[in-house]
Parts: C-alpha cells; structure tokens; sequence
C-alpha cells in the first residue's frame, strides 16, 4: 500500500534555513544541506527546499545548494522558490532535484505548468498555492502570490481543478493563516482541495503535534504532511511521527 | 565502467551520485563508442515518454544492440518504460521494443500520479533485489505504467488497488518503475545489485 508522507521543509535565505511565523519573523535553523541529510538518516520520505528570497542573485544559490544535496541525500525533494520558466525548472531537474513547485509564475502564465508537464512528465510539476481564507466570503480562499505578499481574486480550489487539467502533478497547499502557528493544518482547505482534484494534496501550514498530521490525513484527506517548526526546533523526531501515525493506522514507511 | 545515458533528461545526475556515493566508477555519456565499451548500461529518465525517446534518437538503436549483445542494461522509471514495445503518455510513441508489453495511464480511480513509497514485494529469483528480505518499500512518482506482457520477464510487484509491476527482469535487461537512485538505503542496495551484476557479467565474457 502507498504510506503517507512525511516531508520536511527547509525554506532557505542567504543559504541558511529560516522559519517564521504567518510568513513572517524568520528564525535560523541551520545549514540546509546538513539538515537536509540528516532528515533523510531519520527516515524523512521527501524534502521541500523553497528558496524564499528568489533573486536573481540567489538562483545561483539554490543551484549550487541542489547539486550539493542531490550528493547527500538519496531521497526525492523538491525545489521551488522563484522559479519563472521552464529552462530554470531544466537546470533544476538537471542539478538532482526529483520535482520542481512553481506558484506566482503558474499564476501570471499558467501555461507553463501544461509546458513543464510535455516535457518532464506531471509526475515533476509541483503547484504550491499560499492559500488565505477569504474574509468576505466564508468558506473560500484566495490564492496570494510573492511569497504570500499578494492577494489574488482567483479561488483556491477552482485553480487547483484547472493546474491539474494543465499537467501539475501534485499541490503543495499551504495555509497562511495557520503557516507557524502550530495550531494544526487548516483541514477545510485541505478536505476541499483534495476531494476536487486526483493528484496528490501536501498539507503545510500549522504543523505542532503529531494529532494534527493524523488530522490532515483523515480529515483533510493529505496524502502527505508537510512541516518545519516542530521538527527543525526538536519537538518531534520524524521516527516519533510515523509510529503515532503507524499506531493509529495510517500506513507509513517506518 | 558503468556508463549512464546521457540524453538530455531529469535525472541523469542524481543516479550518477548515487553510483558515485557507492563508489563505483560511472561516467555520463551519449557517445555510442563509450556506451558500447562500458561494463553496463543505466538508462535513466525524468521526462515525458514522448520527450525521452525523442530525445534519445539515434542512441537508441546502439543502446538496443548492446542490450541484446547480452550487456547488463538497467532502466530507471522512463527509461524502463522505454525497454517496453509502445507508450501512450500524451500520444502513441514506440519504445526499443526488448521487453514484450506497453506503457499505459494508471487507473484514474486512484490518486495519479502514483507518488511516494509504496511496498514492492521482492522474488527471491530476481538478482537486482536480492538481499533485501521479501519485500521493502521503494519511492514512485509515475502516472503510466509498462502492463507487462512478456512470459520470459520475472516481475516484481506493488499493489496499487491492482498488481502493479514495478521492477522487471529479461535476461540481462533490468528495469525499476521506482527510483532507487531516490530511495534511500534500500535503492542503493539495488543499485549496488547492478554493479555487481556488471561485474559478474564481464568476468564471464573475459
């Protein structure tokens, strides 16, 4: 049987993971490829690098930084942060990344996903959406772009639909309201993402206890958990994951 | 000396890391004398199917006569489903035709692509999964899959609502659904498995 995902994700600065609260106040967590290998010797089933300042400055970075994990790490991860075209999303794949997440470029030109999808296959197209619950209407959320800096009107589970139709493989969902909190994964967002496309649904934002990935994956119908708080600062092992998943009956590879 | 194909693809790097990381000698090349020298062949691939094969041109005729001159040659996730006879990903492309079988889409009543690690079940008379128990889990990131129709291939299987093959064998031609260079320790293994084949294979020949 396929076994949830665990997946650690290292948004990277200046080539130092950072982590922060509702997208803000970053905090250091240290050398991405370090923690990167060490989450892959603690048994994490995939990795997610975002390169959170994506300048043209740090491109160069987070090349360099996936060619030194791809010698380190012999577990998929995913790469995404800025990336504008389909040469860049090559050069990536190239470098030792198994699967490349665009967000604000699949906004401005959708076309690129159907573009990525001919020629790597859907299986490597990751749309990340930064999800904000609407205020004016409940029970939507709108899709922000620029690093969650910029509201769109565009709703969040209608342009889920139509990036599957266009060739992404696989959405990253992350909730802004609940990104740092530790407060749990919006599962409404989940549940209403996940039962409208087939691909795979990552569930990030909000991550503090081991009951909320089991929620994500039962209420919110995940087929895998994204967090970083609660394993870059200590609060859980990956290994202490999957054996309170395992125990409740969630398949995992343990 | 392993030689991975070098045809303008994904993951070409990481399965030369992994070989690397192993200690094996491995270079990437797309020059059909280094291929037909090498000890044994890895044809890798992150791509669409139609994108691959095209992408492999005229390559693919030397690495078909190689393969059936009786050199080892492992086929990772595209490049397995190109050993197979046709593939229907966006369009009907023909494959090199060694194993007898073709590439079709995942039944839509799953999620799709089928991605993650799943347990793929290990017969002992396979080489390239030996020494791993009889069964372990392997990492997948797929939407087609080879419906294997050759009664001369062993094949190891996941289940995925049906018996999905997931690694093959036909003579001295290999192939893995799953990618084992992005599998951990337990993909190594396997590819630690193909070195050792090679190695076996040119004592032989010697």
């Amino acid at each position: 049987m396929l076994t949830k995902r665990i997946i650690p994700c290292l948004d990277v600065k200046d080539n130092r993971v950072v982590k922060g609260v509702n997208f803000l106040n970053l905090r250091d967590a240290g050398d991405p490829v370090e923690l990167g290998k060490r989450y892959s010797d603690m048994g994490a089933d995939e990795l997610v690098f975002l390169d959170i300042t994506a300048t043209i400055r740090s491109r160069k970075t987070i090349v360099e930084l996936v060619e030194k994990v791809a010698k380190n790490v012999f577990i998929p991860f995913t790469v995404g942060g800025g990336i504008q075209s389909v040469e860049q999303m090559d050069e990536l794949l190239r470098s030792g990344a198994e699967k490349v997440s665009v967000n604000t470029a699949a906004v401005n030109n959708p076309e690129i996903l159907r573009e990525g999808a001919r020629k790597f296959g859907n299986q490597c197209i990751v749309l990340a959406i930064d999800a904000r619950r609407s205020k004016n209407t409940p029970g939507k959320w709108q899709v922000c772009i620029k690093a969650g800096s910029e509201p769109t009107d565009i709703d969040v589970v209608q342009w889920a639909v139509k990036a599957e139709h266009l060739g992404a493989g696989e959405i990253l969902l992350t909730s802004m309201d609940a990104d740092g909190t530790k407060t749990g994964y919006d599962n409404q967002l989940n549940k209403a993402v996940s039962s409208a496309v087939n691909i795979p649904v990552i569930a990030s934002g909000g991550a503090g206890n081991c009951d909320h990935l089991y929620d994500a994956i039962v209420d919110g119908g995940a087929e895998a958990v994204l967090m970083a708080s609660i394993t870059h600062f200590g609060n859980y092992t990956i290994n202490q994951m999957k054996e309170y998943l395992s125990a409740k009956g969630i398949p995992v590879n343990l | 000396m392993i030689v991975i194909i070098d045809y303008d693809v994904g993951n070409v790097k990481s399965v030369s890391n992994a070989f690397s990381h192993l200690g094996c000698e491995n270079q990437l090349s797309s020059d059909p004398e280094v291929i037909r020298e090498a000890s044994g062949l890895v044809l890798p691939g992150v791509a669409a199917f139609g994108y691959a094969i095209n992408a492999l041109g005229g390559l693919s005729e030397v690495v078909k006569s190689v393969a059936l001159a009786g050199k080892p040659l492992l086929g990772i996730c595209v490049g397995y489903q190109m050993l197979f006879e046709k593939s229907f990903e966006y369009g009907e492309f023909d494959g090199l035709g060694l194993i007898k079988g073709q590439v079709i889409g995942l039944p839509a009543d799953k999620t799709v692509p089928h991605m993650g690690w799943n347990l793929v079940k290990l017969p002992a008379d396979m080489d390239l999964l030996k020494g791993l128990g009889s069964k372990k889990h392997f990492y997948f990131a797929h939407s087609f899959y080879a419906d294997v129709k050759d009664p001369e291939a062993k094949v190891a299987y996941t289940e995925y609502g049906f018996d999905l093959p997931a690694s093959v064998q036909k003579d001295n031609i290999y192939g893995c659904q799953f990618h084992p260079e992005k599998s951990g320790s337990a993909g190594l293994k396997v590819l630690q498995n193909f070195v050792e084949i090679c190695k076996k294979e040119n004592c032989d020949v010697d």
